[in-house]
């Protein structure tokens, strides 16, 4: 799956609020079933308590239904295999997921060979000795040289020279970026390949643990570790396993007492049936699918712990430029001084930015033609002209139009450049551009100032163009989503306060940082995390790097340096710096799943009891038959469909725990409303009418009757 | 009066007096607990003990405090009934008998009261009171001491430090449970209990026959008895015996005593952690529980089949005709929900169901509201638990008043909702394995099985009260059930006490409107379903043989 080239803040705000993932195909189930067989070694099931209980369980039963052998005893032992397949094969289709992808990553890796500069490099050192070695003996520090059409060989910064990058490998992105040595794109991944130029590498990763290395650890989920929450969650598993054991175990003395001493194979169906083998079966893949969520949106964590800590930010910071605004400023409207028509002050703000080839020059082009429909004319269409392009000097652009003798010369620029120009000219620009130019001034924008001067008449004042940062459209509704999840967003802008209120008023974020420097924002990281709240933020420069690492989510841009990508914990492959916002649900969806499946898996006891322990001993005391209440066939029909019961609804939920259970961003009080209604009292429910369906096809099976 | 209006009468009697005390008893026991100043005889009690009164401990300091009082009150009450017959007051009984004096000693240490003797015929008037009736204020303080400090751990920020067992112990013993029990004391002896230091007095009859009626320090020991939920009786015939238990009037104040502290700690807890609607929701669960046991129980012992019943109107064996259905029943649900444990009436002659409804109550673990102390602590770890359930869903790491449920927490969490099922169900398939411990049952069949499941979740439980038909006093039950109330107290205690420091560890996470609100009805649905499931149907297969079995009819 490839990221839309839409990004989410400007999509369609509804759609873009689901977090889901990509669909099971049955065929995956089908493809990992190897896999999940394999996976039965008792030293891999040990890792998962739960299962592995089932495992021993399995082999019980499997002895007893060899010494006593009976269709009964034969189904549940086969059901109770297959429930520990099924846990298997979940695992193994959320593993096989990220298989393919690290497939092709090991392919550029084992192609790379590198052109090792030999001996000390010196900048500007021309023509160097360089020896050939294979890419993966490839040390930190080696300087390597690269021209076009070579791969990469390894992750470092860029130290001579510029050239374009293809790194479709790893972002899947096609078109090229530029890489360049010194400033904030120095930084080339290994496996990219040069499309141009030529440039040296300083290699900045150990052989072995470069970029692409770690990647194919996280797809493959090799270098999964238990997060946190995992390891909590599975000592309370652990724990009610070993109480639905012992009631187990000491069940079988009291049976004796009571005249109904049960077999091997039902006291484990009944052990199996309690203990929470639904979320223990789904578990890991739940975890697994949750790191590919991010992978499939081109997000690489470093680390499980991040993925869930990025679920209990409360606190984002968000760098203005890319993610709140468009990344420069675009002229927003037009405002005339009296005795102008507003198209005539578009025309001539319009002619006079031909000329501007800059961001804002292009923008103010633009409007003209969307709001007052004026077709951007080319320079060539109006061939009695002389262009004034824009310079840091003069501080206008411009354009001196002949027209029947007469020249009309149109200015635009700083308020203080222009008006100097009109006075030069003999006008006189007025109290009403003061004010116009310290309305936009005070409500964060930038005025430009557009004058004519047609020759033999003084010069005038036409209007004020408003310059401002554009909010992304939708931008406002996420902030307002965020605000009811709990977060609060911080916007980090290197502008005046002023404009920076402005701003922040406009996009609806809750705090911001003015003229911020990199110690400000450590400051800032700093004292939320002194209150207890965890801080989220984006960053792309070695200036990053420090609050990066401070940050408990820190997501480096990949056009970043690679100490910024060093410092965070994730990295952004598209850096698109408001995926932020899309990582923190998916944080959250991931502890949301695993809370719900274990609230499921929980409120199915209830009916199991039901099931199984008016089976078990109904025959000694004949008034238990009240607790069969769903009218089960028989005690053995009851006790296999219980069984059957449980495992299908592994296999039932895999899609589940690899999609993730649905998300939409709300205040805890309605996600619990919401989870508990659906898991919880549908945990209850669900398997009453699932054990009796099951029960009426099964009590047709001879030998169960 | 129609019996039906009488027993509502009482319950909503209770039910007021219990709203009415909540709030002081609750906000006094918090400024007891916070308080900075000690009176002048604490002073002097520290210096006494050789205890700094402004030194807070570590948990673990406060755990060995804990674990060194209890083992040193086991041994002296084990010596104090051995050497009964050369100490004042003996009324001429011999020493008790090891076995006995061990399982009493741990019984009494660990608030359970469960009795292996008859106490007018076992015990003098110096050991019920300078022995027994100590540890029932002992015992009670220092389970709330416990808890203390497991609230400490939810308020406190980045310490190790949870308070001093020793100040909580003193301030507790002195400030609330002496003078209430000297009031109420009075109001007892009113009513018409006994209070004299006599020994039994012969009498003859008027039918001629020959009569033992004995005397006591019965009053003083009655209050302790229920208002630190401990239920050791005086009398063998506990609470129904009509010198302990005169008249209606005391038997609805002693159910008052019996409730009151457990049902005004989560006040205690509200205040102390700065949130009052999170005691709310706590009592709220703890509400819960208690009204539908109470109505279950009032419900099948109102049920009359067969005809004996019929003709008595409802199932009245073994139950004082002076308190009747409602009064015995609202009494024998109080009882098994907060550990006390005292009686009123046989629970052995209970309805099968409504005897397997007392059961249940114990298994649920004592804490709606459960003993003095160890009830609210049973009932925050449940909290723990159903936060680390409801926060995943909610998308955070949980967090329950601003504190992290993390690896270390819930390892804590969940040792202890393993450590009481564990005891009961080992315990009670070790007795069952054995055939000889068998022959200790009355009844036969499910009945006697109840028997045994009862004795263990009493005493593992800590509650005390007894399905009287099981014979308890050879030297195996009372060591294993010695040791099954030894565990079953100091095992939670040390889980609660270790979850406790881990919290006061903490930096606690500012509540935003991402955090799971733990007052609201939805969150007290919640954890009142984690108490029932989780805790509850553990015991399900267990109660399908014993009560349920003999209860449901074809």
């Amino acid at each position: 799956m490839t990221t839309p080239a839409v990004h989410p803040a400007e999509g369609p705000a509804h759609e873009a609020h689901r977090v889901s993932g990509g669909l099971l195909e049955p065929r995956q189930l089908l493809v990992s079933l190897p896999d999940a067989v394999r996976k039965l070694d008792p030293r891999v099931m040990f890792r998962n308590p739960v299962m592995f209980v089932v495992e021993i369980g399995s082999l019980l039963t499997t002895y007893s239904a060899i010494r006593h052998t009976s269709v009964f005893a034969w189904v549940i032992t086969v059901w109770l295999w297959l429930t520990v397949v099924f846990a298997n094969l979940a695992e193994a289709v959320a593993e096989g997921r990220g298989k393919a992808q690290a497939e092709t990553l090991r392919r550029t890796k084992t192609e790379a060979v590198a052109r090792r500069i030999v001996g000390p490099w010196r900048p500007g050192a021309g023509e160097v000795a360089e020896e050939l070695i294979p890419a993966a003996g490839l040390t930190l520090g080696d300087h390597v040289l690269v021209e076009a059409g070579q791969l990469i060989p390894g992750d470092g910064d860029v130290v001579e020279g510029a050239a374009s990058v293809d790194e479709s490998a790893i972002t899947g992105e096609s078109a090229p970026v530029i890489r360049e040595s010194g400033g904030d794109r120095s930084a080339v991944t290994g496996g990219t390949k040069v499309l141009s130029d030529r440039i040296v590498v300083k290699i900045t990763s150990k052989p072995g643990e470069t970029f692409i290395d770690r990647m194919i650890a996280l797809v493959e989920g090799a270098a999964r570790q238990k997060t946190p929450n995992e390891i909590a969650l599975n000592i309370l598993l652990a724990a009610l396993t070993i109480v639905f054991l012992l009631a187990v175990v000491t069940l079988q003395p009291m049976a004796t007492y009571a005249g109904a001493e049960q077999t091997i194979v039902v006291l484990v169906a009944l052990l199996v049936a309690l203990i929470p083998t639904t979320i223990g079966a789904l578990l890991s893949a739940i975890g697994i699918a949750g790191m590919d969520r991010l992978v499939q949106r081109n997000v690489l964590a470093m680390s499980g712990r991040a993925v869930e800590a990025a679920g209990d930010v409360s606190t984002l910071l968000l760098d203005k430029t890319g993610t709140i605004t468009f990344g420069n400023r675009q002229a927003a409207d037009f405002t005339p001084v009296s005795g102008t028509e507003v198209n005539q002050l578009a025309d001539a703000a319009q002619l006079s930015s031909l000329a501007d080839e800059t961001p804002e020059g292009r923008s103010i082009v633009v409007l003209a033609k969307e709001k007052y429909g004026l077709r951007a004319r080319t320079q060539a269409e109006i061939g009695h002209a002389e262009w004034v392009e824009f310079t840091a000097q003069t501080r206008m652009s411009g354009a001196d139009l002949h027209e029947d003798g007469t020249v009309r010369r149109i200015r635009k620029g700083a308020a203080g450049s222009v008006v100097t120009w009109v006075e030069e000219n003999g006008g006189r620009p007025g109290e009403e551009i003061g004010a116009l130019v310290e309305g936009i001034s005070s409500a964060g924008g930038t005025p430009l100032v557009v004058a004519e001067h047609h020759s033999g008449e003084p010069a005038r004042v036409l209007g004020v163009i408003n310059l401002k940062d554009v909010v992304k459209h939708g931008i406002r509704e996420r902030f307002e989503d965020l605000r009811l999840m709990g977060i609060r967003t911080v916007m980090i802008t290197g502008d005046n306060p002023l404009t920076a209120r402005a701003i922040a008023d406009e996009a609806g974020v809750d705090d911001f940082l003015a003229e911020a420097t990199p110690e400000d924002k450590m400051a800032l990281i700093r004292q939320e995390q002194g209150g207890g709240k965890l801080v989220a933020m984006t960053g792309d420069g070695t200036n990053d790097a420090p609050a990066l690492a401070q940050a408990d989510v820190g997501v480096a841009m990949n056009t970043g340096t690679s100490a910024a990508k060093e410092a965070g914990n994730m990295v952004d492959l598209d850096s698109n710096p408001t995926k932020l916002i899309e990582i923190v649900e998916i944080g959250k969806q991931l502890l949301i799943t695993r809370g719900a499946l274990t609230t499921f898996s929980i409120a199915n006891d209830v009916a199991k009891y039901f099931a199984i322990i008016p089976a078990m001993f109904a025959s000694v005391y004949p008034g238990l038959k009240h607790l069969n209440i769903m009218a089960l066939h028989s005690p053995t029909s009851a006790i296999t469909s219980a069984i059957i019961f449980n495992a299908l609804v592994i296999i039932g939920l895999i899609p589940l725990a690899l999609r993730g259970v649905r998300y939409r961003p709300s205040s805890a009080s309605a996600l619990l409303r919401r989870n508990l209604g659906v898991y919880g009292v549908g945990g209850l429910i669900m398997p009453f009418a699932g054990i009796k369906l099951i029960d009426l096809v099964v009590q047709f099976v001879p030998g169960l009757h | 009066m129609d019996p039906t209006l009488a027993g509502a009468l009482q319950a909503l009697a209770l039910v007021a007096a219990l709203a009415l005390s909540h709030r002081p008893l609750g906000d006094y026991l918090a400024h007891l607990l916070t308080s900075a100043k000690h009176l002048r005889v604490e002073r002097g009690i520290y210096r006494l003990i050789g205890v700094n009164g402004d030194f807070d401990q570590t948990w673990m300091a406060y755990l060995r405090s804990v674990l060194a009082f209890s083992a040193a009150s086991v041994l002296f009450l084990y010596a104090f009934q051995r050497l009964q017959n050369h100490l004042w007051l003996s009324l001429g009984f011999p020493a008790v008998g090891p076995a006995t004096a061990w399982n009493t000693a741990a019984s009494f240490v660990t608030n359970t009261n469960w009795q292996s003797y008859s106490g007018e015929a076992t015990m003098g008037h110096l050991v019920q009171m300078a022995g027994l009736a100590v540890q029932n204020f002992l015992s009670a303080a220092v389970a709330i001491g416990v808890v203390a400090a497991l609230i400490r751990g939810f308020h406190r920020n980045r310490t190790d430090r949870v308070g001093n067992l020793w100040v909580d112990l003193v301030r507790v013993t002195l400030r609330l449970l002496l003078p209430v029990s000297v009031v109420f004391a009075i109001v007892f002896v009113a009513a018409g209990m006994v209070e004299n230091l006599h020994a039994a007095a012969q009498v003859t009859t008027l039918s001629g026959g020959g009569q033992s009626l004995p005397g006591g320090p019965v009053a003083s020991q009655e209050v302790i008895k229920e208002f630190g939920t401990n239920g050791g009786g005086f009398y063998n015939a506990n609470s129904a015996h009509p010198f302990e238990n005169p008249n209606p009037f005391t038997n609805w104040l002693e159910i008052y005593l019996l409730l009151v502290i457990s049902f005004s700690l989560p006040r205690t807890f509200g205040t102390m952690v700065g949130d009052r609607r999170q005691g709310y929701a706590i009592v709220a669960v703890m509400a819960v529980f208690w009204v539908g046991s109470a109505s279950l129980l009032t419900f099948f012992e109102w049920q009359h089949n067969g005809t004996a019943l019929q003709a008595a109107g409802a199932a009245m064996e073994g139950k004082e005709v002076r308190f009747g259905i409602a009064a015995s029943t609202l009494f024998a649900s109080s009882t098994t929900l907060t550990s006390t444990g005292a009686v009123d009436a046989a629970h052995d002659s209970l309805s099968p169901l409504g005897g397997g409804v007392t059961v249940f109550d114990m298994m649920l673990g004592e804490i709606a509201p459960g003993g003095t102390g160890s009830g609210l602590y049973g009932m925050l770890v449940l909290a723990v638990v159903a936060v680390f359930v409801a926060g995943l869903m909610v998308g955070r790491t949980p967090e329950y008043l601003g504190k992290k449920l993390g690896g270390r927490e819930m390892k804590f969490a969940s040792l202890y909702i393993l450590t009481t099922p564990a005891i009961v169900l080992i315990g009670t398939g070790v007795a069952m394995t054995f055939r000889g411990e068998r022959a200790a049952i009355l009844n036969s069949g499910p009945h006697g099985f109840s028997e045994v499941l009862y004795a263990f979740t009493s005493a593992a439980n800590n509650n005390g009260s007894a399905f009287a038909g099981l014979t308890v006093t050879s030297t195996w039950w009372n060591t294993a059930l010695g040791l099954v109330m030894l565990f079953g107290r100091l095992l939670p205690m040390v889980f609660v006490l270790a979850l406790a420091g881990s919290l006061a560890r903490q930096q606690p996470v500012p509540a935003t409107a991402g955090t799971l609100p733990t007052h609201r009805p939805l969150f007290v649905g919640m954890l009142s379903g984690v108490v029932l499931i989780v805790v509850g149907l553990t015991y399900f297969p267990a109660l399908a043989l014993g009560p349920l079995a003999e209860g449901l009819h074809r």
